[in-house]
């Protein structure tokens, strides 16, 4: 009993203490439509070299081999051996040099491989995800994210996007509702024009797509040919079918 | 020669490669009483296509099956790292990996369109009472083996959903828990159930489906089928030839309308499998593309759409050996079908409209509750998936009662008894705080009871029946 009063009252401590850092997660605006397309090579590779130089510091494809990257994105092997930084043999898989047990230190908990992150979350998820970020000097980051709400990551577009200010409105009659996103307020303007630094987040989340599931063009075209025999075995069958019941008397 | 049979009736045994065979295996015969001389009646519709359709989707599953048991290792530490394997490194993997996958979830799509066309017409009531029972043995080892498949890719649904629905177990008295870790072999889910898992899944469990398919084919040739006039077309044989007038042999007439039904399917399958293999998230889940950690519980853990019905079940009572009891009797009450319905009409066509509304509304139902079953688990979820669920039951109440010379008096006690049970439900799961959405979701199955047991009273030709026709027709 007197553990059981004990053990509310700090709690109670805490919850006060900590009600700044506790606050529940805000309201996010709809996730924005990915530009999509994995025909497009020219975004893929763009997306893959973007990918290798702000990501792949702390994120694997440790699922993906250099060598079927060099094939689907028609990367020769100069321009692959650009992107390869730690490995030197194409058969390697895509992997990083991040020890789990540091990142773990560094984060908190080790950054997910992303092999097939877009399978899970979706193309929009990723690239409104990617733009969501602002300032929150009660993370240990300093920024938050508004669709993942006190993600351990860092912004890694920072200084592209530049740096912002979310404005929140309470909803409810009194302000005592959760937390509305209005509106960002840059406080520092990035390096890049806007449509410039989307089509860039929008060239990774291609990637990342593309990445999740290589074989997605090979299966459209191939889908094609085998619907265009199987209309056609149906329509044998039923003219099959048609002739071999005219002799059923209804 | 020495011409020697198993049966009076042998087939002759002829020349060549053939007679050779005959006169050490009963081809011919074989063929003749099981295929080319079983006489099916003449005006099978649209819903008779999914026996073949089933064991088209069966054959595929074992095939794929076993490619992808070539290259999947049932490692805790592996099994994920492989299926990606599968879909990168092997070849053609990703399309025997998306066939088994699809396959899967059209295998219960044409199971359960398969079963409603028995209810439907009736196929399950005498002499087909065994072949309805060995149906529902296929259909529950079916649900153990895609229960059990889908432990195998490792993901987070992958893991969560064992743990939960092992832990089911738990619920049945004195041995519950010790049974959990029987089942699992381990106190969690671990390498030890992954292990049995694939075992029971790859070995196991497909051996007991394909016999049981196989006596399921052939009760089904021992009693002859069912068609949608529930007319036995063995009551009107030819004279001179002693086979049913109303019949056709099931080849070349059956085979060649299969077929057609077959690329009618496969057209939908190949769809699916190169177009959108994980159906928006309803063949393959979204949080399944996360490795499993034991660490972090997905916020919403439910089945793939399949089981949703049942886990809607499941969920509906605040309690959870009410549940379980609940989700054991709403599989093993089908079972008991065709002694629940044993009214003598068979087709639904010369049903009474009471009838004909209940067993439309019967999957209505059954749907409704694969929606709630995949509504995040909110408390106006939970007591509207009860509501639903007691009318999935109230349908065999309602099944046994019309079945049984459903007189005013009858009906009135069928009612009275079906209203002592909800009272008693809210009773015992009242909570004052949510008074308001108890009292709305009880009034589903109090609407239920009192349109199919209480409006038959006052307008009693909702409950008769069409006279049967002598003989089939065709449409």
């Amino acid at each position: 009993m007197m553990r059981t009063t004990l053990f509310r009252t700090l709690a109670a401590v805490v919850a006060l203490g900590a009600a700044p850092l506790l606050e529940a997660a805000p309201i996010p605006p709809p996730l924005m439509h990915a530009p999509v397309n994995v025909a497009d090579t020219a975004s893929l590779q763009r997306g893959a070299r973007d990918f290798m130089n702000y990501c792949m510091g702390c994120h694997e494809l440790k699922y993906e081999r250099w060598s079927r990257l060099g094939r689907d994105l028609k990367l020769g092997p100069r321009a692959l051996r650009r992107l390869m930084f730690l490995q030197t043999k194409p058969y390697q898989m895509i992997t990083n040099a991040m020890p789990k047990a540091e990142a773990i230190k560094f984060f908190g908990e080790a950054p997910p491989d992303l092999s097939v992150v877009a399978s899970e979350k979706g193309a929009d998820w990723i690239y409104t995800y990617l733009q969501s970020f602002y300032l929150d000097p009660s993370r240990p980051t300093g920024v938050n994210n508004l669709v993942f709400y006190n993600v351990a990551m860092p912004d890694p577009f920072w200084h592209m996007q530049g740096l912002r200010r979310a404005v929140f409105r309470r909803t409810g009659a009194h302000g005592t509702g959760a937390r509305r996103f209005v509106r960002y307020v840059t406080v520092v303007p990035g390096s890049m024009p806007p449509a410039a630094f989307h089509r860039r987040v929008g060239n990774i989340t291609n990637f990342l797509v593309y990445v999740a599931n290589p074989d997605r063009l090979k299966a459209m075209a191939l889908g094609i040919r085998v619907l265009v025999f199987l209309v056609l075995f149906t329509l044998f069958a039923y003219l099959l079918k048609r002739e071999v019941w005219k002799d059923v008397h209804h | 020669m020495n011409e020697r049979s198993l049966s009076s009736e042998a087939a002759p045994t002829g020349g060549g490669l053939l007679g050779w065979i005959n006169a050490r295996f009963p081809l011919t015969q074989l063929w003749r009483s099981q295929v080319s001389e079983y006489y099916a009646p003449k005006n099978f519709n649209f819903w008779y296509f999914f026996g073949s359709l089933a064991l088209l989707v069966l054959v595929n599953q074992i095939v794929t099956g076993i490619f992808l048991a070539m290259s999947y290792q049932p490692n805790v530490h592996e099994a994920f790292a492989s299926v990606q394997y599968i879909m990168r490194d092997v070849h053609w993997g990703w399309l025997i990996r998306y066939m088994h996958t699809t396959g899967a979830s059209l295998f219960f799509v044409v199971v359960y369109l398969h079963m409603f066309r028995g209810l439907m017409y009736g196929s399950y009531k005498k002499p087909r009472e065994l072949l309805w029972i060995l149906g529902m043995l296929v259909y529950v080892c079916l649900m153990a083996e895609a229960f059990m498949g889908y432990l195998l890719p490792w993901g987070q649904m992958s893991y969560w959903g064992a743990e939960v629905i092992t832990s089911l177990f738990g619920a049945i008295p004195w041995v519950g828990s010790s049974l959990v870790i029987w089942i699992r072999g381990d106190f969690g889910v671990t390498q030890a159930t992954l292990d049995r898992f694939f075992a029971l899944h790859v070995i196991a469990i497909p051996l007991l489906l394909l016999i049981l398919v196989l006596m399921h084919l052939i009760a089904l040739h021992q009693v002859g089928s069912n068609n949608p006039d529930g007319v036995e077309i063995h009551d009107h044989l030819d004279p001179k030839t002693g086979k049913p007038v109303d019949g056709i042999p099931f080849h070349p007439y059956y085979t060649v309308k299969d077929l057609f039904g077959v690329g009618v399917f496969l057209i939908i399958a190949a769809i699916i499998v190169f177009y959108a293999p994980s159906g928006g998230g309803l063949f393959i889940d979204p949080s399944n593309y996360q490795p499993a950690n034991f660490m972090q519980t997905p916020p919403d853990i439910h089945p793939l759409w399949f089981f949703t019905p049942y886990y809607a079940i499941l969920r509906s009572f605040p309690n959870k050996q009410f549940g379980v009891a609940s989700l054991a009797l709403s599989v093993l009450i089908l079972f008991g079908l065709p002694w629940i319905d044993c009214h003598p009409v068979r087709s639904i066509r010369y049903r009474s409209w009471a009838y004909k509304a209940a067993v439309v509304l019967f999957a209505f139902t059954f749907i409704t509750l694969g929606f709630i079953g995949e509504a995040p688990a909110t408390l106006f979820w939970q007591r509207m998936g009860s509501g639903v669920a007691l009318v999935y039951f109230l349908f065999f109440v309602v099944a046994w009662t019309y079945a049984r010379r459903p007189t005013p008096r009858r009906l009135l006690l069928t009612l009275a008894a079906v209203l002592a049970v909800v009272g008693f439900l809210i009773w015992r799961f009242y909570l004052p705080s949510i008074a308001g959405l108890i009292w709305r979701t009880s009034l589903v199955p109090i609407v239920y009871a009192l349109l199919f047991l209480l409006v038959p009273v006052f307008v009693p030709g909702l409950l008769r029946d069409r006279p049967v026709p002598d003989r089939v027709r065709m449409r």
